[in-house]
């Protein structure tokens, strides 16, 4: 089932996962809100969303392949609140879902959660099933 | 000392489930305040009911902890979902049944059910009263926002203290 399931149905799956796991209503998730900015996502609801999605697609995430995690304690990655280019490309190369080209103008690192959004998990999962 | 709201362990299905009994007492102070008696009406002492749901993240707790021998600080991090339909009055004996929906090294997700056993339905023995679903985030000493807030968590787990140290050995439960 997974090979044929369409960008639509997926988007359809996650916005039910999002509106269990966030308790929002259907039409505030649209393809571009943020998670956190419009959605009003907390750090507990991304790990309640990966298990979610887990449950919904039937695959196992491992950590930090939806979600970057140790990128703000890595010197390496980040100075002075800003993600050093050697953080963004591991970035980029750790999640390839996510679009990096507003954010790499400015790349602090308090906003790099802001930018997941809908479509950030649609393609997210669209990639694991692929 | 932490306030405890389950009094004893009484099943234990390592990383499945785990289930565990409070009685509720005329002895706790609090039931007198909740609620006193007001003019023309009686005193009506009921166990509040987000004490209930501290029950049951204390079972939940200790389910996801004792996975990882107590390593870890267990932390409830969000209650997606809790009904609670009767009254807990002093008598009473809640139990708490915790069971593992999903768990990994940063947290879990619990499904909880509440049963009371009344003493004047003994007959009927317990019945359940509610249903909770809740999360927890498993922390350790490097996940205290240090480098970020810059205030890292005490090294000495805070969470499996002294007073949950006496119930799950009164359990038959050691915490090394």
């Amino acid at each position: 089932m997974a090979a044929t399931m369409t960008r639509d149905e997926i988007f359809q799956k996650v916005k039910t996962v999002l509106v269990d796991a966030l308790a929002v209503d259907e039409d505030e998730v649209s393809s571009q809100a943020s998670l956190i900015k419009d959605l009003g996502a907390e750090s507990i609801d991304f790990l309640d969303i990966v298990f979610k999605l887990e449950q919904t697609f039937g695959f196992k995430i491992a950590q930090g392949e939806l979600f970057p995690e140790n990128v703000a304690q890595n010197p390496e990655y980040v100075q002075a609140g800003k993600v050093t280019p050697k953080g963004i490309s591991e970035l980029k190369s750790k999640l390839p879902h996510l679009n990096f080209e507003k954010w790499e103008s400015d790349p602090a690192l308090g906003k790099l959660a802001e930018m997941f959004t809908v479509d950030t998990i649609v393609r997210f999962v669209e990639k694991k099933l692929s | 000392m932490r306030w405890m709201w389950i009094d004893r362990v009484v099943e234990i299905e390592p990383r499945k489930r785990l289930v565990a009994v409070k009685n509720v007492s005329m002895a706790e102070e609090h039931l007198h305040d909740h609620f006193p008696a007001e003019p023309g009406l009686p005193a009506l002492p009921v166990m509040p009911a987000s004490l209930i749901l501290e029950g049951m993240a204390q079972t939940g707790g200790v389910l996801v902890g004792q996975a990882e021998e107590f390593r870890y600080k267990i932390v409830l991090g969000k209650v997606s979902k809790y009904e609670i339909r009767r009254e807990a009055t002093p008598g009473c004996v809640l139990r708490y049944t915790a069971t593992v929906l999903r768990m990994d090294e940063q947290g879990s997700s619990i499904a909880g059910h509440i049963a009371l056993l009344e003493p004047t339905r003994l007959r009927d023995g317990f019945v359940e009263i509610g249903t909770v679903e809740m999360m927890f985030s498993h922390l350790d000493g490097s996940m205290g926002g240090a480098g970020v807030s810059g205030v890292d968590f005490p090294e000495h787990n805070f969470v499996f203290g002294e007073a949950f140290r006496t119930m799950l050995s009164g359990s038959g439960i050691t915490i090394s």
